[in-house]
């Protein structure tokens, strides 16, 4: 199970790797999200994986879950969430003022007057 | 336990929702408000700081649960003079913002200022990675919403490369903090420090990538190179007094790789050895040099401030690379003075984009109140490049003398000195082509209508003068006081023996049932 958990984090991280290393808004955002996605296993993990253990200390227990990477994963998904959401956000409002969702610098930013309609 | 810790994170998490549930079509009252808030907070943050001078640590439990269980507030020497230096700031931004009128080009300014507050103080005052963490998200996405204040599509695209790239830093500093709790299990960073110097030398495998993931989350914050991509297209397009807070941001970058390098991963840890000892001095070195380059490539003047803010960082870099006493206490002595430097220049660069029209480094007409402007701009690019008698001067010399004694001191030294003279020669081209060749130029027929700076941005920008001679004439008592902050950052037995040694909640021994 550590190697299928272990695959899937690698794979997640090195498709969001290279969706990032795109020019345009939106492959970078679903990247950004793919990146998420496997921190957001990555640190489950960290706890070490348990299989149907309770994360909740009884007398009687032997084997439980590490409640504390769980509390700090559900901190990581709202934060990731609400930040894709404002990414979306910006990056429409730059797409829809300027007609161009390149995100590196280009040459022409700085002229006053917009860049050419491509035919 | 005094409850005043929390009180600079509580304030103006209190305030922001405040203000936009009750003041939110009102911008006097908004105002008025956001600056009673901005002034109790230096007050608090004054008092902290004096109840801290003796070397004692604070200390603060949420909810009363002992650490490492429980969350925990620090107020050590370095995190109250941090909270204090930007409280300060804050304070003539906002006026400066309220005398611009920048705060009312679009809604929400104030609420989100103050939200920047919570996260900036929140990450000064943590002892805990991950919180320091959710603090960081908590700053930069208030930031996000600071940055592309009042819109306009070169703001909006700036925005979108800062969003971008500090969501790629958020990751990879969750990426670090599963790592460090994979290893340690623990994330209280005086917890840490115990646990780590427990992890023996065949197991280090995990720990050292970690080690190497925060620092470059750290450096990404600080914007070293090469990470520092983000920086000058984000600072020049952000509105001139948002810019003008953003120069704490990169010193929580800085203050970071302090916190944690000296007290988790000190550089003395056989864990961890011949990481960031070996490889922060070089890209440090790096930074200052292409800092300053930039300054005098630049062709605009708020690039040209982005650029010096760069150059600046690699000096406070170089400084605590050296991982010394001394480097850490001249890196302090220089935080404080580029922070306030920076935050003048980008207030004069936004006075001169209000007065003239443009920031490009043309020669055009004499802009209103030119006198003022280009009195305030010479002190702040001789406080920024270092010439005597200001205070860049006196931190740059603490920072040779720190590397003195080193092995790499001829790097050091040719960097800086040769580094200084291109910034001071950047600086006075600027200087002169936008203030004094504007006087041979003949003001067109009908000059476009652009007001001097008004009373209020004068009074701000002005404050920061004054704060930036303080910080010269008082050297010696700063300088002091770091040096003594220093060697306490290097001997952390206080700080880990305060945080852990607390009893709380769950501390109160019981009968030992289970076994």
């Amino acid at each position: 199970m550590e190697l299928l958990v272990a695959a899937v984090i690698g794979a997640m991280t090195a498709g969001g790797i290279y969706l990032l290393l795109r020019l345009r808004t939106f492959p970078v955002i679903l990247g950004i999200s793919l990146l998420t996605y496997a921190v957001n296993v990555f640190l489950f993990t960290s706890g070490r994986l348990t299989v149907g253990a309770p994360p909740v200390l009884r007398d009687t227990l032997e084997v439980y879950a590490d409640p504390l990477p769980q509390a700090l994963v559900l901190t990581a998904i709202v934060i990731s969430f609400g930040m894709t959401a404002v990414v979306v956000m910006i990056a429409l409002g730059a797409f829809l003022g300027s007609d161009d969702d390149h995100i590196d610098d280009d040459p022409h930013e700085h002229d006053s007057h917009p860049v050419e309609e491509q035919p | 336990m005094t409850h005043w810790l929390i009180a600079p994170i509580i304030l103006p998490a209190l305030l922001a929702p405040f203000i936009v549930l009750a003041a939110r079509y009102h911008i006097t009252i908004q105002r008025a408000f956001s600056l009673a808030g901005v002034v109790a907070q230096v007050v608090i943050a004054a008092a902290l700081a004096w109840n801290v001078s003796d070397g004692s640590v604070l200390l603060y439990q949420l909810g009363d649960w002992a650490a490492p269980f429980g969350i925990v507030l620090v107020g050590d020497q370095l995190s109250t003079l941090m909270v204090l230096l930007t409280s300060v700031l804050s304070l003539f931004v906002l006026l400066y913002a309220i005398g611009s009128g920048c705060d009312n080009m679009g809604k929400h300014f104030h609420p989100l200022f103050q939200f920047q507050l919570m996260g900036i103080l929140g990450a000064f005052l943590t002892g805990d990675l991950f919180n320091l963490f959710v603090f960081f998200e908590v700053l930069l996405i208030a930031s996000y919403g600071m940055m592309i204040h009042s819109g306009g599509n070169a703001r909006l695209q700036a925005g979108v490369q800062y969003v971008l790239f500090n969501l790629i830093g958020s990751t990879l500093f969750l990426f670090a903090l599963g790592a460090i709790y994979a290893e340690a299990g623990t994330l209280n960073m005086a917890d840490l420090a115990q646990r780590v110097t427990l992890i023996g030398p065949e197991e280090t495998v995990g720990i050292r990538i970690a080690a190497v993931l925060l620092l470059l989350v750290f450096a990404i914050k600080a914007a070293v190179v090469p990470l520092h991509f983000w920086l000058p297209s984000s600072y020049a397009e952000a509105p001139g007094p948002v810019a003008a807070l953003f120069a704490i941001m990169t010193k929580i970058g800085a203050y970071a790789i302090i916190r944690v390098y000296t007290m988790v991963f000190p550089p003395d840890l056989e864990v961890t050895a011949g990481l960031h000892g070996q490889w922060l001095l070089p890209a440090a070195l790096v930074s200052l040099a292409i800092g300053m380059v930039g300054v005098l490539a630049a062709r605009r003047l708020d690039r040209l401030i982005t650029y010096s803010v760069i150059g600046s960082m690699g000096m406070v870099m170089v400084s605590i690379a050296l991982f010394t006493p001394e480097g850490v206490a001249a890196a302090l002595y220089y935080i404080i003075h580029s922070t306030l430097a920076a935050a003048l220049l980008f207030l004069i660069v936004d006075m001169v984009r209000n007065a003239r029209g443009s920031v490009e480094l043309t020669e055009q007409p004499a802009m209103a109140g030119t006198a003022l402007v280009s009195g305030m701009f010479f002190v702040g690019a001789i406080a920024m490049a270092g010439l005597p008698p200001l205070s860049g001067f006196l931190g740059k010399l603490l920072v040779l003398d720190a590397g003195f004694d080193t092995d790499q001191v001829a790097w050091i030294w040719a960097t800086v000195l040769i580094s200084s003279l291109i910034s001071i020669l950047g600086f006075a081209r600027a200087g002169s082509i936008v203030f004094w060749k504007a006087h041979s130029i003949e003001p067109p027929e009908v000059a476009p209508e652009h007001a001097p700076p008004g009373v209020l941005s004068a009074v701000a920008a002005g404050g920061l003068v004054t704060l930036l001679i303080a910080h010269t004439v008082f050297a010696g008592q700063v300088h002091g006081y770091t040096t003594r902050m220093a060697a306490t950052l290097f001997a952390p037995d206080a700080y880990i023996a305060t945080v852990i040694g607390t009893p709380g909640k769950l501390s109160t021994p019981k009968e030992e049932e289970e076994k």
